[in-house]
């Protein structure tokens, strides 16, 4: 019907606006990263490199179940269950058949997405509560089953034998360093993913279907096709993570990264820092996770709670105040640049 | 002759105890403007979703260029050519009045950016150009329903269906939105609207189906139907209950 | 197995249904008259316990004399839950749904939080009271009495909600907004007040709850999350919204999990009350009498 006008007769001023917005916020991704890789050279404190590596981490974990979560607006309250495929494919991989654990990230990200098509096959065809309520069941299920399963170790978990430094087995004793970019590298990533889908047409039909999952079919978007694809790629996601949490901390057990606290951490900061836009997630990992580390370390004995009292009203402010997220506190420019 | 655009076959909607459309056949000639009126609970918005394939019919078949798209879902449908509104307008609140058109773009441009072009030209062609950059949410109540015509045209469809899209508008507005779906049939998209505006629809359409507790009681000219003995009963008894 | 054997898990699962009911109908209750899902549901359960704990401390009663007052002690708090919290919540032009469930989860943290710094971490236990530690013995099979007594609550507090819907004013006001919380103002229903006195009840609910299972469970500022998991579950099974539904739906989960706490361990008995979650959800995407 309308025909698609030739480039020179449209006002090009706004297409070369979105453009230009686009590859600004691409550089301003890079140079944040560039920044936050002087960080270990700066801060040679051990304590501080190591919450570095866990703030990286679940800027990576809060923008992988961002593109389920935000961009498709599924809820996930279990996504510790892919999580916990990931730390638990690399781990064994690596202990039982000696294969080196690279093979086992990449595994249990493969095993993942495999797992949420699974599941996603049903489940989404439930709508809204019983959805989220369903993401729980299943990853207690899981929790459940792992902690009985004897060759993963059931409730004791597992310890990844020391190791002398290597690439090969990614394990270093006392070099936090290649954790921290790895880390860095991750997060980068995920955000580089963020950044493609939201240009692209997947990103416009997650977004459709977030916000009205009949109005998106009726205008020819695929609902369950997209559920099924953001779905599979956070999984995947959030279990390559998790395999590079495990290599980092050494040691696994069911309730460390299979847990529904887990769940919760993951989902946190994007609700903080804005479902669905494009630095909410980084913002809150940012905020949530440095602070958790610093009340638990600065504030004990007497004071246990006061962790959960923070972040429980952080949480309650946030989502009274901002339901957009802190990141809507950034003047428009940024904000017109999110959609 | 050429073949009729769209074919509704003994089209049948039962909804547990209730029949909401029962075993209507109707034709829409390509290049046509057709009103379907008639009481409330008569059934047009459940043949609407029948039509757009959100609703499975219980029993019939719909055909639509000659194809057999009973089974089509209804994104399947949109692709093949047929898009709607809804009556209570279903906007992407999280996005621009732009991106949710591109929404609607993307079906025919899978490039984000000639989808982007499309969706400003269409934006034009409804008159909302200004409000492009403006959250949807934001929008009157007159613009969302501009906008949900824009999403809709901008998936280029053969068939149009448009859900009360002239209704709660001030007479101005609604002459303008009649001219407007008049100009969106000369770019060659046939129209079906469910109206109850009669002032308006009447001078707008082509044709005009009656529907009435889910059956169809008159068909014909807009004057033709107006006039019709079971036509004015239905509108006559509905005032008398309201 | 024995059918002794039989009938003791059944009897002990309908019992512990009977109490998960009742913790999932103010669930149920609040998510059908507004479409909230209370996240901070098992820290309502959670001050309860602790209500229950302090006041017994405070005044040396025994707990069966302080059941009324907890309850209406969580009314109140569910009162204020409403008007301070999800009131607001409930005004997000964005994100609607997920706003309310961080923001009660963000209440539930916070309660958390709250009795971990008032009681610390360290599992809590009442003294007796006239019904602890006692065992009725019914045909061979055992009954502890305080399990007993928290069924037969469950079963009167059922009966009052019945009674409340069908004959008060309230109630039916309840149903009213609950069917339509737009048009309720039109027939002189304040649908703000309707919600809140809504929320006030559902705490009232899983209060009752609370103040007899202090009785004779542990008290621990966690022990919330694994109920309201059953909660949820139990909700969602029963459907959304419908409170009868819950009470099937509890009773069906108490047995299911007394039965796999017994066919596969104690420790993986939590695994065929999801199982049987997953099943209904996916056949029946609404649970089994859910209307929403």
């Amino acid at each position: 019907m309308t025909e698609v006008p030739p480039l020179a007769h449209m006002p090009g001023a706004r297409h070369d606006d979105y453009d230009a917005g686009r590859r600004r916020q691409f550089a301003v991704a890079l140079m944040l990263a560039a920044a936050v890789g002087t960080l270990p050279f700066v801060v040679t404190d051990v304590y501080a490199q190591n919450v570095f590596i866990l703030t990286l981490t679940y800027v990576a974990l809060s923008q992988s179940w961002n593109i389920l979560g935000g961009y498709c607006g599924q809820v996930s309250l279990g996504h510790a269950i892919y999580f916990g495929i990931g730390a638990y494919s690399t781990v064994l991989i690596y202990m039982k058949f000696g294969v080196t654990p690279w093979v086992g990230m990449a595994a249990g990200g493969i095993l993942a997405a495999v797992i949420a098509l699974i599941l996603g096959y049903p489940c989404f065809r439930i709508a809204g509560h019983y959805y989220t309520i369903a993401t729980i069941v299943i990853a207690e299920a899981a929790l459940l089953l792992v902690l009985n399963w004897e060759w993963a170790g059931a409730a004791l978990g597992l310890q990844i034998p020391y190791a002398p430094d290597s690439w090969r087995t990614f394990q270093f004793g006392r070099n936090k360093l290649p954790y921290f970019y790895f880390a860095l590298g991750l997060a980068l990533l995920t955000w580089i993913l963020c950044w493609v889908i939201q240009g692209s047409r997947w990103g416009f039909w997650w977004r459709a279907v977030k916000d009205d999952a009949l109005a998106a079919q009726s205008l020819g978007v695929s609902a369950f096709r997209s559920k099924m694809s953001a779905s599979a790629i956070s999984a995947c996601l959030t279990a390559v993570i998790g395999g590079f949490y495990a290599l980092y901390v050494s040691y696994i057990d069911p309730g460390s990264v299979m847990s529904f606290e887990l769940s919760m951490l993951i989902s946190l900061p994007a609700v903080l820092g804005g479902i669905g836009t494009l630095w909410g997630p980084a913002l809150g990992a940012a905020i949530l996770i440095p602070l958790s580390e610093i009340t638990r370390s600065y504030i004990s004995g007497s004071g246990r709670g006061i962790p959960l009292i923070v972040y429980g009203t952080l949480i309650v402010l946030v989502a009274l105040a901002r339901p957009q997220g802190l990141v809507s506190l950034w003047p428009t420019r940024q904000r017109q640049m999110r959609s | 002759m050429t073949a009729p655009l769209l074919r509704i076959r003994n089209v049948t909607c039962r909804f547990g105890g209730l029949i909401a459309n029962n075993d209507l056949t109707l034709d829409v000639a390509a290049g046509e403007i057709v009103g379907l009126i008639g009481p409330n609970g008569a059934g047009k918005s459940t043949l609407f979703g029948v039509i757009a394939g959100a609703i499975r019919a219980t029993e019939g078949a719909v055909m639509f260029e000659g194809r057999d798209v009973t089974a089509q879902d209804a994104a399947a449908r949109c692709v093949s050519g047929i898009a709607r509104t809804f009556q209570v307008v279903r906007s992407f609140d999280s996005m621009s009045v732009l991106d949710n058109v591109v929404v609607g773009a993307l079906v025919r441009e899978p490039a984000t950016r000639a989808a982007r072009r499309k969706a400003h030209a269409v934006l034009e062609f409804v008159g909302l150009a200004a409000r492009a950059e403006a959250a949807a949410v934001d929008l009157t109540p007159p613009e969302k329903r501009r906008l949900e015509l824009a999403r809709a045209l901008a998936t280029d469809p053969k068939l149009l269906l448009l859900d009360e899209v002239l209704t709660g508008l001030t007479p101005a507005e609604a002459q303008q939105g009649a001219e407007l779906i008049r100009s969106i049939r000369a770019q060659g998209v046939t129209v079906v609207l469910v109206e109850h505006v009669m002032e308006i629809v009447m001078p707008l359409v082509d044709r005009a189906i009656v529907l009435d507790l889910g059956r169809i009681i008159a068909t014909g000219s807009p004057a033709d139907v107006a006039a019709h003995p079971a036509v004015i009963a239905a509108y006559f008894g509905e005032r008398r209950r309201a | 197995m024995t059918s002794h054997a039989v009938l003791q898990v059944l009897l002990s699962g309908v019992m512990m249904g009977l109490l998960y009911a009742l913790i999932a109908a103010g669930l149920s209750l609040i998510f059908g008259l507004m479409d909230v899902v209370n996240f901070a549901h098992g820290e309502f359960l959670m001050v309860a316990m602790y209500a229950m704990f302090a006041l017994v401390g405070i005044t040396a009663l025994d707990p069966l004399l302080l059941v009324p007052v907890v309850t209406a002690l969580l009314f109140v708090f569910g009162c204020l839950v409403f008007s301070g919290i999800v009131r607001i919540a409930m005004r997000a032009k964005t994100n609607l749904g997920m706003v309310q469930v961080f923001a009660t989860f963000g209440l539930g943290m916070l309660l958390q939080g709250v009795a971990q710094l008032l009681f610390t971490p360290d599992y809590r236990s009442l003294a007796d009271s006239w019904i602890g530690g006692k065992t009725l013995s019914v045909f061979g099979l055992y009954m502890p009495v305080p399990q007993l007594v928290g069924a037969g609550v469950s079963i009167a507090a059922f009966a009052a909600m019945w009674l409340m819907i069908a004959r008060t004013d309230f109630g039916k006001a309840l149903e009213a907004t609950r069917e339509d919380s737009g048009a309720v103002a039109l027939v002189g229903i304040n649908k703000d007040r309707i919600f809140t006195l809504g929320w006030g009840v559902g705490a009232a609910l899983v209060g009752l709850a609370g103040s007899i299972m202090a009785i004779f469970f542990y008290i621990h500022p966690g022990v919330g999350a694994p109920f309201a998991l059953i909660a949820f579950v139990t909700v969602a099974l029963g459907g959304f919204g419908s409170i009868f539904g819950a009470l099937a739906a509890g009773i069906l989960v108490g047995v299911v999990e007394a039965t796999s706490a017994l066919v596969l361990s104690p420790s993986m008995k939590s695994l065929g009350i999801y199982a049987v979650y997953l099943a209904v959800i996916f056949i029946r995407p609404r649970g089994l009498f859910g209307s929403l």
